[in-house]
């Protein structure tokens, strides 16, 4: 099949009406097209949320997995099969906040992944609590008095990190984030896309509306190779307009490319098992 | 017979470690059996370490209490372990420490490795006048300098090793024929459960460090390269445990070793290859606890948590290692039962077993197989659609690798899920899934191991788990020996637990468990699950393995 239709299944969505993961899951299938992958070769994890439902949605190979913890199982799958795509979509407080320190060893770890974390600042499934990224002072259901943390920024940790590939992506706009997510999978390494979305229930404040007033896509002027720039781009919030795109961008070694027999013999998935072969190792104990 | 026991003792960064693993491989290379003991500190310099290395004419299988020599490289060793050095015993030690006792042989060995220009020779100075002492053969000794040194480093080792072998005179009778050939093998718990670990083709190994797990997955990593495999130090062990699962789902045999802080940190994902039918094999290596308990000893303070760790009800095999040999066979066969039930194995060992050496027969990696029960991508093909989670007749879903086939795609899934693998809340899918599930405990239940029975059919039975073999074995064996008709029941698999055994042996005996925790955790099970219950109860839980002496006391005294 030559259209974005291969890969959808017949599944009922559990999202609310004008949630922007339908918008999200569109543009992942059209940038999944784009890149000509078909179904079997590609494999999204996810954890446990409103965004973590997604690969359910979607004909392709699915590990839907304990909450925060998609980063590790992802990057293992990579290394053991590096014929397959691997994605993680998921939300922001599977990514930041439960899968916190996995998302910084992925970063050191680089094994070759895309990390797609749908942004709505809030925990739609456990119905509006704060994420770590919902600003300072907001009510919510879970926190009655106002947010007593401040935000999380994600980009700027990254980066800080120096993370490989950090862009940010907005479901307003469409074609962009297609052309976002296409480069982030197409990209050695790990490439985190912070994808901002609304939530129509429980986040009155970012709309739709509120975002498109302030988002600003980054055009030639920024150099993605410049890491201070970059830094100073994560930096920017709605004052000065929210940047969107690639933000940040540098070739790396992987995982992979650090592990001189991984790149030379058969992938681990393919790899011959036999019990003699390891009699060898039993050579220095006599 | 003979039957030797010698101590190695002295602070944290003495060599006490080196020294007595050369000492065991000297005596191990004579055709002698070895078996050697660690007790260390939980830190880096300073304390108090020793080593136990006894050696016989004959197998031997657990430690014992009685000493014949004490290496002391301080004078702390001296008077921590005098108590137990038998009539004719030796203390030798050197000439500068502090030491009167009329067992002493004082050595100048710091000041001659200072006359030699190095002072790290003093260990090879022990070594020589151990092997002299015992009359080895110092071609052999020398050899074994040879596989650690090099260069100027070993020839200054040899020279300490010949100087030492001129001042003592042979103090030890030890029948030491001709040469056998290499036909047997020095090796650790860990060691031989890691051989097993590569023999079963585990490709992908995450974990995070943890005394006792930790030489496990050192010895695995130092071989990655050459076994083209990958072992992964995580972040912590939540994301060991979640990056195993991503790999068994994608293709690999995988494993994960910790002990019993970690493991808690694991539980989440133990529950998670439950739910979702991920082949995986966790190594669990107990130490005391509860929280941080006493990092280097020892205990079997966590069957009940291996038994019943994990939200939710699903299937899991737990086996605990007996001996080295058992390790290696029971890590291929957990690869192997893991991925036909598709569930988690737990392999329950210990710090005793983690770290003791013993001499035993070449490992028989002949005898082991892979037999992974997966569908052949060929034969499912493009067309239909591929069910991850189908019940089928057999009982188990058939599991295709991700990737493998165009058009196929497979499905895991967290929540209770359909046939296909998406989610859903229908009360007749739940049903049929628990069933499935559960079913398969059934299933693996029928192909349990009993336990192994040691001993004679009389008045008086042990039961045991995992570590305690060997020392039980050395008792009941000695009390046969004495005329007292004893037995023991060793088990290996212990969920699900093999009962046709004990229902067989039990009846009309005086049931006694030995096991190193406080609440007799296997008793406990045995009363579960048979209606069995145990009469009276031998535990230890100082943090010190048992030794033959402490069970074949107690038994004289209390039960026979």
């Amino acid at each position: 099949m030559t259209s974005p239709r291969r890969f959808d299944v017949q599944e009922e969505r559990a999202w609310c009406p004008g949630c922007g993961n339908y918008v999200l899951l569109a543009c992942l299938k059209e940038a999944l097209h784009r890149l000509d992958k078909q179904p079997h070769e590609v494999l999204i994890c996810s954890g446990i949320g409103q965004a973590a439902k997604l690969p359910h949605y979607i004909k392709v190979n699915c590990f839907n997995g304990l909450h925060g913890r998609s980063l590790p199982a992802a990057c293992a799958a990579k290394i053991v099969n590096p014929a397959l795509a691997v994605i993680v979509s998921t939300g922001d407080g599977d990514s930041y906040g439960e899968g916190g320190n996995h998302f910084l060893h992925a970063i050191r770890r680089n094994v070759d992944i895309a990390h797609f974390v749908h942004n709505n600042g809030v925990y739609g499934l456990t119905k509006g609590q704060a994420s770590p990224t919902m600003d300072l002072g907001r009510s919510t259901p879970g926190q009655a008095g106002g947010v007593r943390s401040d935000p999380l920024n994600p980009l700027a940790l990254a980066i800080s990190q120096d993370a490989g590939f950090v862009a940010r992506g907005f479901t307003g706009e469409r074609e962009h984030l297609i052309e976002l997510m296409k480069a982030a999978i197409d990209y050695r390494g790990y490439a985190l896309v912070d994808i901002l979305q609304p939530c129509p229930v429980y986040n009155k404040v970012n709309t739709l509306q509120w975002y498109k007033e302030r988002v600003r896509p980054l055009g030639g002027e920024h150099d993605p190779a410049d890491r201070l720039a970059a830094f100073a781009q994560s930096l920017e919030g709605d004052d000065g307009g929210i940047p969107i795109g690639v933000i940040y961008r540098k070739d790396k070694p992987t995982f992979a490319d650090r592990l001189s027999h991984l790149a030379a013999g058969a992938a681990l998935v393919d790899k011959a098992l036999d019990p003699r072969a390891a009699r060898v190792f039993m050579d220095p104990f006599f | 017979m003979s039957d030797y026991n010698v101590l190695v003792g002295g602070a944290a960064g003495q060599g006490v470690e080196t020294l007595a693993a050369l000492i065991e491989k000297a005596f191990h290379r004579h055709g002698l059996w070895v078996f050697g003991v660690r007790d260390y500190m939980s830190r880096i310099r300073g304390g108090h370490n020793f080593a136990q290395v006894r050696v016989a004419d004959r197998p031997l299988h657990g430690p014992r209490r009685r000493l014949d020599a004490i290496v002391a490289l301080n004078e702390e060793t001296v008077r921590l372990h005098r108590d137990r050095l038998a009539e004719n015993g030796k203390i030798l030690s050197d000439a500068g420490l502090a030491v009167t006792d009329p067992a002493l042989l004082s050595l100048p060995l710091e000041r001659t490795a200072r006359e030699l220009g190095d002072p790290r020779v003093a260990g090879s100075l022990a070594l020589g006048v151990v092997g002299a002492s015992f009359g080895l053969d110092r071609a052999i000794v020398e050899g074994i300098l040879a596989e650690r040194f090099a260069g100027e480093t070993l020839a200054v080792n040899v020279k300490a090793l010949h100087g030492a072998w001129e001042w003592v005179t042979r103090h030890f009778p030890l029948p030491l024929g001709p040469r056998p050939e290499r036909d047997r093998i020095l090796v650790t718990g860990t060691e031989a459960l890691g051989l097993g670990v590569l023999a079963a083709g585990c490709t992908f190994s995450a974990w995070y460090p943890m005394t006792p797990a930790t030489p496990l997955m050192t010895f695995l990593s130092d071989r990655q390269g050459e076994a083209g495999i990958v072992v992964e130090q995580a972040e912590d062990e939540i994301a060991a445990i979640n990056m195993a699962l991503g790999a068994a789902y994608a293709g690999a045999r995988a494993l994960c070793a910790t002990s019993g802080g970690g493991f808690s940190l694991m539980v989440e994902g133990l529950s998670l290859a439950g739910m979702t039918e991920t082949p995986l094999v966790i190594a669990l290596m107990q130490r005391p606890g509860p929280a941080t308990g006493f990092p280097t000893r020892t205990e079997q303070g966590d069957l009940a948590f291996a038994l019943t760790a994990g939200h939710g009800e699903f299937p899991r095999l737990v086996t605990a290692l007996r001996t080295p040999a058992d390790a290696f066979r029971q890590a291929a066969r957990a690869f192997n039962l893991a991925e036909k039930y598709q569930l988690p194995a737990i392999l329950l060992g210990d710090q005793f077993l983690a770290d003791y050496v013993q001499s035993l027969p070449p490992l028989d990696f002949g005898s082991l197989s892979i037999d992974r029960q997966l569908l052949d991508p060929v034969a499912v093909g493009p067309d239909g659609e591929y069910l991850r989670y189908g019940l089928t007749g057999s009982g188990v879903s058939p599991r295709l690798l991700p990737g493998k086939v165009p058009g196929q795609v497979v499905m895991l899934c967290s929540d209770e899920h359909t046939p296909r693998g998406n989610i859903t809340e229908a009360a007749d899918v739940r049903t049929a899934m628990v069933n499935k599930r559960m079913g398969k405990q059934a299933m693996l239940s029928r192909e349990v191991e009993e336990p192994e029975f040691l001993g004679e059919d009389g008045p008086v039975l042990f039961v045991a788990w995992g570590s305690t073999y060997g020392p039980l074995r050395e008792a009941v064996e000695a009390l046969n020996g004495e005329g007292h008709r004893v037995g023991a029941l060793v088990f290996g698999d212990l969920w699900p637990l093999p009962t046709g055994r004990l229902q067989e042996k039990a009846p009309g005996k005086l049931l006694v468990n030995v096991e190193q925790n406080h609440s007799g955790q296997l008793a406990r099970l045995l009363r579960q699950e048979t209606r069995i219950a145990c009469d009276r109860s031998l535990l230890k839980y100082d943090g010190r393995p048992f030794t033959a002496d402490d069970i074949i006391v107690w038994s004289r005294e209390e039960v026979l």
